[in-house]
């Protein structure tokens, strides 16, 4: 009997996923019209967002304390770190899908963890349009902005970037893990999650205490842009927050994370009927 | 190495169940009830046997592969699968199990069929040299290679139907577990797919387990027989105890060359009916005690034989007459 044993190797550990992936990126790319339309109205949907600023900024000079370039760079941040995670997560807020058709008992035939095959079941390449319209923003943002650069200031946009990135991935699995629970799940968690995208691409200094108590707190969502950008710019942080609270960004991260894999772990303990 | 984990695991059943129960509660308008899924299930299994598990829809079959797959956790009871525990070694079994669902698909359906085995055999972490050597195997005893390049949404019924079968059994498991593989497939397709899992079973040494609603499944693959009602194990052993305990049936229907008195004489017969002033005569036979064969030679000598068919024994109604028999 050709009994299979686990891999050892990096490499080989990495072989399902990447096989997974590849061949849904395949499978996406394969029809080029579909694919650029895809493409095309994705990108229209970050132009859109993204105009929806530029039209504020036409009644007023600045919001929240910050002038047009240095929202910007908030929305850039923020933007960016949200297509990306949507690109590589945004399924996962989807599960209700993968329970009616039966495909999470399949993964449970599979020797890989649920929730690494539910994240490398799919990746919407076509998000990469709006993945660079939050690139763009955020590239203008660093330009156009008087910010003292320095070896820090370098560092700072890449622990944003990639913090922000982590804390909507997972914002996106801990609405996967309360979709096991809710009845149309995903109308509550979208609340959340996009809300939490709409909130993050704003100044958060406009942010009312109840939005504060939830995306500056529980979904840390003002760490993805708003924060690390006020550091980049030099600004005092609102509330008496300390200068450099913009750093805690990759703590917001960790932070959301746990929730996220308690909210996964809660979830799959609800589904498999152990309590819980 | 291989021949040592076969030595060592031998003696061990591949299921084993003891008074495995699975509750759930649900939502009756405004109050919650506990209904029994499955009730007090003790059941062995040794490798190599070919079972078929049958029962009324909702009699607990599926929460039972459920559970010996880890995806449910029970209520009461232990369960072990290939001799580990299902919920907590889930991904080492998952490397000894290969499950087919009808109604679920294991296949990518917008790729072509060589590209969801590639993909499996990369999830099972097989060698280039194992999944070639699998795969061409499957491909050939499970006649694919005309539509190994078709997407699979494209397929037929029974093409998918083999297509997933194989998939299942791509990383070689020492335990398949098939819920209704047969549905909605021709008589032809049916054949097959049967023919090809005994051949896998001889060949491997694989054991089966099977739900079906097909009787003909359950006599060309199963030696040994459980049906489960609400829950509860009804009935454990082969199938000729099966037919002897409720007389499970087959029906020699023939259509006679002229009006023929009722045939009642026929040995080891039982006349059902007669139709047509006795031109199309029912007879009932017990598989048992003789053929179909006798019986049209006996049939022969009185009248001439136009046409014949042979209906099965209905499933539903052997378990209708197990629960009968259980209920007084």
């Amino acid at each position: 009997m050709a009994d299979t044993v686990p891999p050892t190797g990096l490499r080989d550990r990495l072989r399902p996923y990447r096989a997974v992936l590849a061949s849904r990126a395949r499978s996406q790319t394969s029809y080029r019209a579909s694919f650029t339309l895809d493409l095309a109205s994705s990108l229209l949907i970050g132009v859109v967002e993204l105009a929806e600023i530029w039209v504020l900024f036409h009644s007023v000079t600045e919001i929240g304390g910050l002038d047009f370039a240095q929202v910007l760079l908030v929305f850039g941040l923020a933007d960016l770190c949200f297509s990306l995670a949507d690109m590589s997560f945004g399924h996962c807020d989807n599960l209700p899908t993968y329970l009616r058709a039966g495909t999470l008992d399949v993964f449970y035939l599979r020797p890989q963890p649920l929730l690494l095959q539910l994240v490398t079941s799919d990746i919407s390449l076509r998000r990469l349009s709006r993945a660079l319209v939050g690139a763009t923003a955020l590239t203008v943002g660093l330009v156009v902005n008087d910010i003292a650069w320095s070896p820090a200031h370098v560092l700072m946009v890449i622990v944003a970037v990639i913090s922000g990135y982590a804390t909507f991935a997972g914002m996106f699995v801990w609405a996967g893990g309360a979709q096991f629970f809710l009845i149309e799940g995903a109308e509550t968690t979208n609340a959340f999650v996009y809300g939490g995208r709409y909130a993050a691409t704003q100044p958060a200094s406009v942010w009312n205490r109840p939005l504060w108590a939830v995306f500056g707190f529980f979904f840390p969502m003002a760490f993805t842009g708003f924060l690390p950008a006020l550091w980049l710019l030099g600004i005092e942080p609102p509330y008496g927050l300390p200068d450099g609270v913009g750093w805690c960004a990759p703590i917001a991260a960790a932070w959301t994370w746990a929730w996220a894999l308690l909210s996964w772990r809660l979830g799959v303990r609800h589904y498999q009927g152990g309590g819980g | 190495m291989t021949d040592q984990t076969n030595d060592r695991t031998a003696s061990v059943p591949i299921i084993e169940t003891t008074g495995l129960t699975r509750e759930f509660r649900v939502r009756d308008g405004l109050h919650r009830r506990t209904v029994v899924a499955v009730d007090d299930l003790t059941v062995r299994i040794e490798p190599g046997e070919a079972v078929g598990y049958i029962g009324a829809n909702g009699a607990g079959k599926s929460t039972t592969i459920k559970m010996l797959t880890g995806i449910l956790v029970p209520s009461r009871g232990s369960v072990t699968t290939c001799g580990l525990r299902p919920v907590q070694d889930r991904r080492r079994l998952a490397r000894q199990v290969g499950v087919v669902f009808g109604q679920r698909s294991q296949l990518w359906w917008d790729l072509p069929v060589r590209e969801s085995f590639r993909i499996l055999a990369a999830i099972h972490d097989l060698s280039a040299a194992a999944e070639h050597e699998r795969t061409d195997e499957l491909v050939e005893r499970l006649e694919m290679a005309d539509f190994l390049g078709q997407p699979v949404r494209q397929l037929s019924l029974g093409q998918r139907m083999r297509a997933e079968v194989a998939a299942a059994l791509l990383h070689s498991p020492r335990l398949v577990v098939l819920d209704e593989p047969t549905i909605g497939l021709d008589v032809l397709a049916k054949q097959r797919l049967r023919e090809f899992l005994v051949a896998e079973r001889r060949t491997h040494g694989t054991t089966l387990l099977l739900t079906t609603h097909d009787m003909g499944d359950v006599e060309r693959l199963c030696d040994r027989i459980l049906v489960i009602d609400r829950g509860r194990l009804a009935y454990d052993g082969d199938l000729p105890g099966l037919s002897r305990t409720v007389g499970a049936e087959r029906v020699l229907v023939v259509d006679l060359a002229a009006p023929t008195p009722d045939l009642t004489g026929i040995a080891a017969t039982r006349h059902l009916a007669s139709e047509g002033g006795g031109l199309r005569q029912r007879l009932a036979f017990d598989a048992e005690a003789t053929t179909a064969a006798k019986v049209l030679a006996a049939v022969s000598d009185h009248a001439e034989v136009l046409d014949l068919t042979v209906e099965e024994p209905d499933i539903e109604d052997v378990v209708r007459r197990i629960y009968a028999s259980r209920r007084p």
